[in-house]
């Protein structure tokens, strides 16, 4: 009975298996043009991360198509070690250019090197890694420290007696994070009318819930704050609704001032509407730099346009409650 | 058996959990006694509003208190429990969304239709689980893993990746509070969850039929009630239960995320149905000890709050208690007290021992 069923899971797998090759083999053939496809691994994070990365993964998949030119293959994970993984699986799969938007910032020196060696060249998207810029061809990315200091300085601006922050960060070691984060903590540090009355993170996949439960905590223990910088539009949600719930007004005419960061319609639409009060823009569309390069590169040119650091930098910028538009709303808004 | 002794075996049921809450209350009078305090707020959307920590706890437990009756139900029937509400909460949530998504605006009616179709799939997800355990003899704890695993994945699926936006007054009033109306509403949720399932005790017979296939399947079988029967009703009713507490959860914040809605709450259900007082194999069971298990786990939580306790550590000062409770719930300490008891005053508890 059990060498049975060994023998009915071995079948199984071998099916499996079998319907794997299939599926490369069909991928791999050339288009109706008789030109070869470009073959092209892309790393990034969970699509269900927030609307950010919907919008970033929506973008790629559009792009990267076989009309395009392109054979891609998609990995969407949002742990380091799972990309890690993947980049080696795309090493030996042979592909051509690399795509990777890296859920942390280190670690990623030897698989670069790998790539590197195997002549594959590498991109870099939305998120920077810290190695040699000669690891990677070109990076395009947000200057997540320029969004930080953007609304820093909308904050200062304000003109506030006194900054009693409710801080809650992104990934903890993400680029996103540490580039919305330092801004602010370097701000508290240097100024003694800023302080951050708690600081909470709301994990890898940047978790509303998380950041409700940390706002429920802050309220529970009946620490005062009036502002709230989170670290994307999702958790700024999440502590918004903890504000309800407790009865504290927020917004434009409230007692709590509301910062996110993506620049989701709806949340734009908050802006709007006068609940929240600033947004900080992140673009997700970085796929058609990369197109453009690559097909330069395949072309035989060399790129152009990259500063000292191999980046292409998205203009980026932070909308005021006060200021907004609906025609912004139209025109930036994700989702 | 006369009424007075099924009333002292009750009592004594809800010892663990009386307990619990007075310890918790008594500890919070002494540490800071405005832990208490409610006051009166208004908040963004104009609607005054009840606040404070007692209200942030029956407000927040909403969706673990409803899910604690249900698992009771499926506790008692089949001597084990069901872990995968939390992810079949996740697959309820992403079918009511999307039905919502599919019926463009959001109005009281497709908010009703979205419900229905929600509960109908979240009911056909638990009779799977039901079927496993009830016709195929499959350990409830095993029988369930396999949605436990695999019911996010599935949710993912049916939203199609995206974290989608609900705003609309409608989800407002559902996940937050009624305009007018100063308490939240899951409060009202969890009241007519439990209105409901008291009815069905009342008019039927399934509080004894499920007792009974909970105690001794073949001796409820030989008296003419059929245990697959029984065991796949507790499975249905914990399906409608998880489908509100899906609706809530996601009102809530006027967001669905497949990952993180009632994410890890099949481990505080369970503790919930064990600080009430039930037994985790089966049998004798009260909802309102469930239903008390799920206010001190959150009684528990919100103190830790206002303690100044970092939401990241708090499952490990959670669990310190939590193997307090269960340690003195436990067969051989309730035997010492048991016994203590005895010696002070014998001829009663001896005709205790009798039923």
């Amino acid at each position: 009975m059990r060498k049975l069923f060994a023998l009915l899971l071995a079948v199984v797998m071998v099916f499996a298996l079998a319907a794997c090759g299939g599926t490369n083999e069909e991928g791999s053939e050339p288009n109706g043009g008789g030109e070869a496809l470009i073959k092209v691994g892309i790393i990034n994070l969970d699509p269900s991360e927030s609307g950010y990365r919907e919008a970033n993964v929506k973008n790629l998949n559009d792009t990267f198509t076989k009309e395009n030119g392109y054979e891609a293959t998609f990995v969407t994970a949002p742990t380091a070690d799972k990309q890690l993984e993947a980049a080696r699986g795309f090493i030996t799969a042979g592909v051509k250019y690399i795509l990777v938007s890296a859920a942390e910032t280190t670690g990623w020196d030897e698989v670069l090197q790998e790539a590197k060696d195997a002549g594959i060249k590498v991109f870099l998207f939305d998120r920077m890694i810290e190695c040699d810029k000669s690891l990677y061809t070109a990076a395009v990315v947000s200057d997540m420290r320029k969004e930080g200091e953007t609304a820093v300085a909308w904050l200062e601006s304000l003109n506030l007696d006194e900054y009693k922050i409710l801080h809650i960060q992104g990934q903890l070691g993400s680029a996103a994070q540490i580039g919305r984060s330092d801004p602010l903590t370097e701000k508290c540090a240097a100024d003694e009318k800023w302080t951050i009355v708690r600081e909470g993170t709301g994990g890898d996949s940047w978790d509303p819930n998380e950041a409700n439960k940390i706002a429920k905590a802050a309220i529970d223990a009946g620490e005062e704050f009036n502002i709230v910088y989170a670290e994307n539009d999702g958790m700024a949600q999440g502590v918004v609704e903890a504000l309800d719930a407790a009865g504290i007004t927020h917004g434009v005419d409230g007692d709590v001032i509301i910062m996110g960061f993506d620049c989701n319609k709806w949340a734009l639409e908050k802006l709007l509407a006068g609940e929240w009060n600033y947004d900080g823009q992140c673009s997700p569309f970085q796929a058609a730099e990369i197109d453009k390069m690559i097909k330069t590169l395949e072309a035989g040119k060399e790129i152009e346009g990259l500063n000292d650091k191999n980046q292409i930098i998205s203009e980026e910028k932070g909308f005021d409650a006060k200021t907004i538009t609906q025609t912004d709303i139209d025109t930036y808004g994700l989702g | 058996m006369n009424k007075k002794k099924n009333a002292a075996s009750g009592l004594r049921q809800l010892l663990i959990p009386l307990i619990a809450l007075g310890i918790l209350i008594v500890f919070n009078l002494i540490r800071d006694v405005s832990f208490f305090s409610v006051e009166m707020r208004v908040n963004n959307s104009g609607n005054v509003v009840l606040a404070g920590n007692l209200i942030s706890i029956i407000d927040t437990a909403s969706e673990l208190a409803i899910i604690a009756m249900g698992m009771t139900l499926v506790t008692a029937a089949c001597g084990g429990q069901d872990i995968s509400v939390g992810a079949v909460g996740a697959i309820s949530g992403a079918v009511l969304v999307k039905v919502l998504q599919a019926m463009g605006g959001i109005t009281a009616l497709s908010v009703v239709a979205a419900f229905a179709a929600a509960t109908a799939v979240t009911i056909l997800f638990k009779l799977f689980n039901g079927t496993l355990v009830a016709v195929f003899r499959i350990q409830p704890m095993i029988a369930t893993l396999i949605l436990f695993s695999c019911g996010r994945s599935i949710a993912y699926w049916i939203n199609g990746s995206a974290t989608p936006q609900l705003t609309s007054p409608i989800i407002d009033s559902i996940g937050k509070t009624i305009p007018g109306i100063p308490v939240p509403t899951p409060v009202f949720a969890v009241l007519l969850v439990a209105l409901l399932l008291v009815l069905i005790f009342k008019f039927t017979s399934l509080r004894l039929y499920t007792q009974s296939v909970g105690i001794n399947q073949g001796a409820a079988r030989l008296n003419g009630v059929n245990p697959t029967v029984v065991k796949l009703i507790s499975f249905v009713i914990l399906g409608v239960c998880v489908s509100v507490a899906a609706l809530i959860g996601v009102s809530r914040l006027g967001q669905l995320n497949h990952k993180t809605l009632l994410v890890d709450i099949e481990m505080d259900a369970i503790l919930a149905v064990a600080i009430g007082g039930n037994s985790l194999a089966g049998g004798k069971f009260k909802l309102i000890g469930s239903v008390m298990g799920a206010y001190i786990i959150q009684m528990l939580t919100t103190t830790l709050y206002a303690m100044n306790v970092n939401p990241v550590n708090i499952k490990a000062y959670k669990a310190i208690v939590i193997i307090i409770i269960v340690v003195a719930g436990s067969p051989v300490i309730k035997n010492a007290l048991t016994s203590l008891f005895k010696k002070r005053r014998p001829a009663k508890a001896q005709t205790e021992g009798v039923s």
